[in-house]
């Protein structure tokens, strides 16, 4: 009752967007410059700007246009579908500590990644068998997840994180009984680097697919900011206020499973963007979805960007799996905004 | 519209939650424009009774009716959840406010059956939040997260939400739960004069006796297991009717008597033990 603006400042949300965006178009054209090959930016600038206006290619033509900015939008591209996925399992499953991998999504996808990876089983995919396998293994899992809810009785929140996470971990064991059953050595280590993500395979054709639906559902989800604010509120609340609960549900797993289905096949499990920028964004500025997921949807894009750019330079000419530094840059990062005020999400301060 | 019909109608109904039958065989009648109490011992039934009014309850038997925006009495199952939401105000009993909503974005919640779901809310919504809150007195509160309001003041705050959808009939459940004796006593009227119809689920049997046209209580017939038996309304009518002593003693197993307030000219129930009673 005391302190009455104590947790209570909010960022203004039209300069908080404007200012995600920004720096979102600047960031990702200084991240060129980064790489193993360290670049000047004006000469980033001059390549870039070659492209555009259609001038014959200069030296760095084929690093920046054709590696490394692909790289960066697909960056961008996963950091914002993850948070926007986050935002809507949280509110989905009512559960704060949901991320986008509750439905036993990047399980499944492992399992399939492992198996190309481990029996050559889609070789006939090329360079695609990877991203094949898992998006066939994180479209089965939810699938089983549905059908396993459903059968029980609906999709409420606690059978979905029940089945969940029940499944992950069953699906875990598979993807670890695959790699200690196979013969290939290296296979272990290509499967955990894969589990731990990357957009290092990033190019134009690759770009497209998760940048339309990450934008479509995106604005689906942003479409619906007041049914999912009911929802929120919980069930009954959202029935008595006329919101189609079970259709809404429905509509809400199926397009994140599809969505977070396929992040995970082009850049794998990269964890915590979908558990923490959420919460970051309530916490800057408040609970609406209205405000949420486009300031989630920003600053997940924003963040991973950043991150790759870190995981290609830390280790030089080494490049670290984004999961790693997802976890060890954003969980300080997250406690510092929780120290910011008294955040209430999930219940009691 | 006719003045007299009902707006609210149950057939036959009953409910089953698990595999044990809560409610049945019951039969009600809700006419336009009254206030109806539902009175009951604890575990009876009364929630569940208006979960079915309010529709976001199937019943496992029976028929509930809700008349539609042109006056027709409609099967609630049959009129669309965004046209039920229009016509009837359900505010359930305890809620888990659990994100950091600002209690203005909370009660505009009450908006979303009449927006689009894409909708901003404008100055026009902000002023209907806003005179929502100033009837049940927050409206000092609008922007302060609802965390941070005292239970009472939360429940008041989520009646306010109820208010904001601006419907005809309201559905409450035990509005008056967490609330200081003046609210108790402003609560009931400041709703009844903003809708039309009101039902609402009520322990407090003094309060009840002045506080609604009429009062339905739920109560486990005789037969029926008097612990777990499915229950159904065995009195309805005027509340002073409704709660004479032998009603009283019979339904909540405690004495009772009716008096007159010494300087108001309004009925008082006086609960005591049985034992006194028959002393």
């Amino acid at each position: 009752m005391s302190s009455v603006s104590g947790g209570n400042r909010r960022v203004p949300f039209v300069p908080l967007v404007l200012g995600l965006l920004v720096a979102s178009v600047l960031s990702a054209v200084v991240s060129l410059a980064f790489g193993s090959e360290r670049i000047p930016v004006a000469d980033v600038v001059a390549a870039v700007g070659d492209r555009i206006q259609g001038d014959a290619p200069g030296k760095w033509d084929v690093i920046v246009w054709d590696l490394r900015l692909p790289r960066a939008l697909l960056a961008l591209v996963v950091g914002a579908g993850l948070a926007v996925a986050g935002a809507g399992m949280q509110t989905l499953v009512r559960n704060p500590l949901a991320d986008p991998f509750l439905l036993g999504i990047s399980s499944g996808a492992s399992v399939g990644a492992t198996a190309a990876i481990t029996t050559g089983a889609l070789a006939g995919f090329g360079i695609y068998a990877v991203s094949t396998g898992a998006l066939v293994g994180a479209i089965g899992s939810a699938l089983l997840v549905w059908l396993v809810a459903t059968a029980q009785g609906g999709l409420t929140p606690i059978r979905l994180v029940l089945s969940g996470v029940v499944l992950s971990s069953g699906l875990s064991a598979i993807a670890s009984f695959l790699v200690f059953m196979s013969d290939d050595p290296r296979a272990a280590n290509s499967v955990m680097f894969w589990m731990l993500g990357s957009v290092g395979g990033a190019s134009w054709e690759k770009l497209w697919l998760p940048a339309a639906l990450s934008l479509v559902l995106g604005l689906a989800m942003l479409a619906m900011h007041r049914w999912l604010d009911a929802l929120a509120a919980g069930p009954e609340t959202a029935a008595a206020l006329g919101v189609n609960v079970a259709a809404l549900r429905t509509a809400l797993f199926v397009g994140l499973a599809v969505l977070v289905g396929l992040l995970v096949a082009v850049s794998g499990g990269i964890g915590f963007v979908g558990l923490i920028v959420p919460h970051a964004a309530r916490l800057l500025v408040g609970a609406t979805h209205r405000v949420v997921l486009p300031v989630a949807a920003l600053g997940g894009g924003l963040f991973l960007l950043w991150v790759d750019v870190l995981a290609r330079m830390v280790a030089r000419p080494q490049e670290i799996p984004l999961g790693v530094v997802t976890g060890v840059v954003g969980a300080p990062l997250f406690l510092l905004l929780l120290g910011r005020g008294r955040y209430r999400f999930g219940g009691e301060g | 519209m006719s003045g007299q019909g009902p707006v609210l109608r149950l057939r036959g109904v009953g409910a089953r939650l698990g595999e044990r039958d809560v409610l049945r065989d019951i039969d009600l009648d809700i006419p336009v424009g009254t206030s109806l109490g539902i009175v009951g011992v604890n575990g009876v039934g009364k929630s569940t009774l208006l979960r079915i009014l309010a529709g976001v309850l199937r019943p496992s038997a029976g028929h509930c009716y809700l008349t539609d925006s042109s006056g027709v009495l409609r099967e609630t199952s049959r009129i669309s959840s965004r046209e039920r939401s229009r016509r009837l105000a359900y505010v359930p009993q305890e809620e888990v406010a659990s994100t950091e909503l600002l209690v203005g974005e909370m009660v505009a919640l009450g908006r979303v059956p009449r927006t689009r779901p894409w909708a901003r809310g404008g100055t026009q919504e902000r002023a209907i939040v806003r005179a929502a809150l100033d009837a049940v007195g927050l409206a000092d509160r609008i922007d302060d997260p609802c965390d941070r309001l005292s239970g009472g003041e939360r429940r008041r705050a989520v009646m306010a939400r109820g208010l904001a959808q601006e419907c005809p009939v309201m559905l409450l459940d035990e509005p008056t739960n967490h609330l200081d004796v003046a609210w108790q006593l402003r609560l009931l009227h400041t709703v009844a004069d903003r809708a039309e119809t009101l039902v609402a689920t009520i322990h407090d049997l003094d309060l009840a006796l002045r506080s609604f046209d009429r009062l339905a209580v739920l109560g486990r017939p005789q037969g029926s297991d008097p612990d777990t038996g499915p229950a159904t309304v065995v009195a309805h009518g005027p509340p002073a009717e409704v709660l004479d002593d032998i009603s009283v003693d019979l339904h909540f197993g405690v004495g009772s008597v009716q008096v007159t307030h010494p300087h108001l000219a309004q009925p008082h129930l006086l609960i005591h033990p049985r034992k006194d009673h028959s002393a």
